[in-house]
């Protein structure tokens, strides 16, 4: 049965390993979160039950589907779930609007200065996370610098309420996820073979239709790279609208820690917490789909 | 046969005049100007760097000429950006959108013009008919070889029925049998929709063979304008003669010059050139000498072998041949003259068994006409 180590070869050695990597980091975890979902909650002092028990001479498996419908019957649940797609898709979208251009000229900008304007994107990496959303609160405040600053330009009379609203919260997902939606955008356009849109000018399209017709539609796997890059880990986001949000921005994230953390019924947060993922796997399984039919078609 | 070039009562249809180009100081295009006639095919023929693809694309309105004009039908376009200019071109390995099927990239032009749809289903259709292309519509570029993408590219770049057409090394993608092919199906397609076209190509193959009139660049600069023949067979400079095809340089000096003839003093022979130059007695020349021109034998030429008797003694050197290469075709050999000059002549395979075969080593004469030689004083 044992083959010479030479016949087995670099290659299924080089696949196992980041498979191996990927069950233990993704798949156990992700099992052992599914499992603790379908379990009661215990009152000998563990947060969970286990799924089976024994007891004279039969093994029970006891399965608790009822987390499952209380997330379908309340309400709550359903609101939050939309709630956080929505905030996600806004934030994912405004990320679009605004890192589309900026990676655009990034990639058209002579190339000696191009490392400079990657800096720029990287720079706030360099500081905590939680400082940069903790900064906004600071902006955003009923006394913060942005109400001072409009109120000595007289744009209003009073200080306006920006704090712990949707537009707090939108404003800090943007911030913080543009990064992630620049970065492959910019690989990508960066690649971009320039004849294209020579070719295009040259078949009578203004800049405005090459843009449209060409560059856009070249940039496709990198719009997708870059929707994914923050779409899916908005959904689950829990700092910022932890720090940012308010009673009206239901996130899902907040949902699960207060679950887990103050209502200590992990079952139900952990049901919680399988939903969340299958919402994220459904957009990551087209995403990868996409990229196969392509990768094939091309092949072709 | 001389072809029509443009005459001077009618203004060229094309006409480049004083244009300049320059980056960072250096002029890649250094003062040229050029007169196209309508349905010509010329070719702009240089090495990589000459300004010949500047030129095009300025004439694609991809850069602007800091001076000069261009006037195409009676209009000056040099500020009309390129997706005005009635000028479609053909890219250098074409440039095709890899993400719209063939159809589409043919059809892009035409829409962007906002025809109706009937009309540009029409005319995709008769454009890729006159490319033998018509079942491959729903194709992606990548989905072709390189003689289908090639078509293609002459597809989109006719469908718009452009008054101009510019074609950027249009067959340098293809490999040698195929381009061959592709040369005088691309020539009739042109002149089938009889579209004035201006090439660039490096390749003078490509150039002798398509073009009606071919310019030879060099440095940014037009060095001669002709047809292939005249270009071939009476360059007007040095650098021309070497350029095209392969030359015999000798460096001499005009001992006499008569009405109907001149003699040149070279170290290698005296030559005995049979027609007048524009020169004085004691300047410095340089004659050129295609090597099929020249004869090979083992013995001296005879007078009787000569042209006109006034050559014999004249227009003859010997030689130890250092190499023979067999083409099939022809052959080349490269004769050391007693001079150290390195003489190349070619010999054309007329007959399947030669009779008389040179071999390597041997000491021959090599003789030629004085019709043949081309006096070049620049």
């Amino acid at each position: 049965m044992k083959k010479p180590l030479q016949s087995l070869g670099g290659r299924p050695v080089v696949i196992a390993l980041p498979f191996a990597w990927l069950v233990l980091a993704f798949l156990l975890p992700f099992l052992i979160v599914a499992r603790m979902s379908l379990t009661e909650t215990d009152s000998a002092g563990s947060p969970f039950g286990s799924l089976l028990t024994y007891a004279d001479g039969f093994v029970n498996l006891k399965l608790k589907i009822s987390n499952y419908l209380f997330l379908a019957q309340d309400d709550l649940y359903l609101l939050t779930y939309l709630s956080s797609l929505k905030y996600a898709a806004i934030t994912t979208a405004l990320c679009l609007l605004i890192g589309y251009p900026f990676a655009y000229f990034m990639a058209r900008a002579r190339p000696a200065i191009r490392p400079t304007l990657m800096m720029l994107v990287m720079l706030p990496f360099w500081t905590s996370f939680l400082l940069r959303i903790y900064a906004w609160k600071g902006i955003l405040a009923n006394h913060g610098i942005l109400n001072k600053l409009l109120l000595w330009l007289g744009v209003t009379g009073e200080p306006l309420h920006m704090m712990n609203t949707p537009f707090s919260l939108v404003i800090g997902m943007v911030y913080a996820y543009l990064p992630f939606m620049i970065l492959p955008l910019y690989a990508n356009l960066v690649k971009m073979d320039l004849r294209f849109l020579e070719a295009a000018a040259d078949l009578g399209a203004t800049p405005l239709q090459a843009f449209w017709r060409i560059t856009v539609p070249l940039s496709k796997a990198g719009i997708i790279a870059g929707s994914m890059l923050v779409f899916i880990p908005a959904v689950g986001e829990y700092v910022i609208p932890e720090l940012l949000g308010g009673p009206e921005t239901l996130m899902i994230g907040k949902v699960l820690w207060d679950e887990f953390f103050t209502n200590n019924d992990w079952p139900l947060a952990s049901a919680v917490a399988v939903v969340v993922i299958l919402l994220i796997l459904v957009p990551m399984a087209l995403f990868n789909r996409y990229k196969a039919l392509q990768e094939a078609e091309a092949r072709a | 046969m001389t072809l029509a070039h443009p005459g001077a009562a009618a203004p060229p249809f094309l006409s480049i005049c004083d244009l300049v180009k320059e980056f960072d100081g250096v002029r890649a295009v250094d003062d040229v100007s050029l007169a196209i006639g309508k349905g010509e095919i010329f070719a702009l023929l240089g090495s990589s760097g000459c300004g010949k693809s500047t030129l095009l694309r300025m004439l694609a309105g991809f850069e602007r000429p800091n001076a000069g004009s261009i006037t195409l039908a009676g209009q000056d376009i040099v500020n009309v950006p390129p997706y005005e200019r009635p000028i479609n071109m053909m890219f250098q390995s074409y440039a095709l959108f890899p993400h719209l099927s063939v159809w589409d990239n043919v059809a892009f032009g035409l829409r962007r013009d906002g025809l109706p749809k009937a009309e540009v289903a029409e005319r995709v259709e008769s454009m890729l008919a006159l490319v033998q292309l018509g079942a491959y519509g729903k194709r992606k570029p990548h989905q072709l070889s390189g003689g289908q993408q090639q078509r293609v590219a002459l597809a989109r770049s006719l469908a718009k029925r452009p008054q101009l057409l510019l074609l950027d090394e249009p067959l340098g993608a293809l490999d040698k049998k195929l381009r061959e092919r592709t040369q005088v199906e691309l020539v009739n397609i042109i002149e089938q929709v009889g579209v004035t076209c201006v090439m660039v190509t490096h390749d003078q193959d490509e150039a002798m063979s398509m073009a009606t009139r071919i310019a030879v660049m060099n440095e940014g600069r037009i060095l001669q304008v002709g047809a292939p023949g005249e270009i071939y067979e009476t360059p007007n400079c040095r650098f021309v003669a070497d350029f095209i095809g392969s030359a015999n340089m000798f460096e001499g000096r005009v001992a006499e010059d008569a009405a109907d003839h001149v003699v040149v003093d070279s170290t290698e022979c005296r030559h005995y050139v049979s027609h007048g130059i524009s020169g004085v007695q004691g300047m410095q020349v340089a004659l050129a000498l295609r090597p099929e021109k020249i004869a090979l034998q083992l013995s001296a030429p005879t007078s009787q072998q000569r042209a006109s008797s006034r050559e014999h003694g004249y227009n003859c050197v010997q030689g130890a041949i250092a190499s023979i290469a067999y083409l099939g075709n022809e052959t080349r050999y490269q004769i050391r003259l007693d001079s150290g000059m390195e003489l190349k002549a070619a010999r054309t395979n007329a007959a399947r068994h030669e009779q008389s075969r040179l071999e390597r080593g041997q000491r021959v004469h090599a003789w030629w006409d004085g019709a043949d030689i081309m006096v070049l004083t620049a």
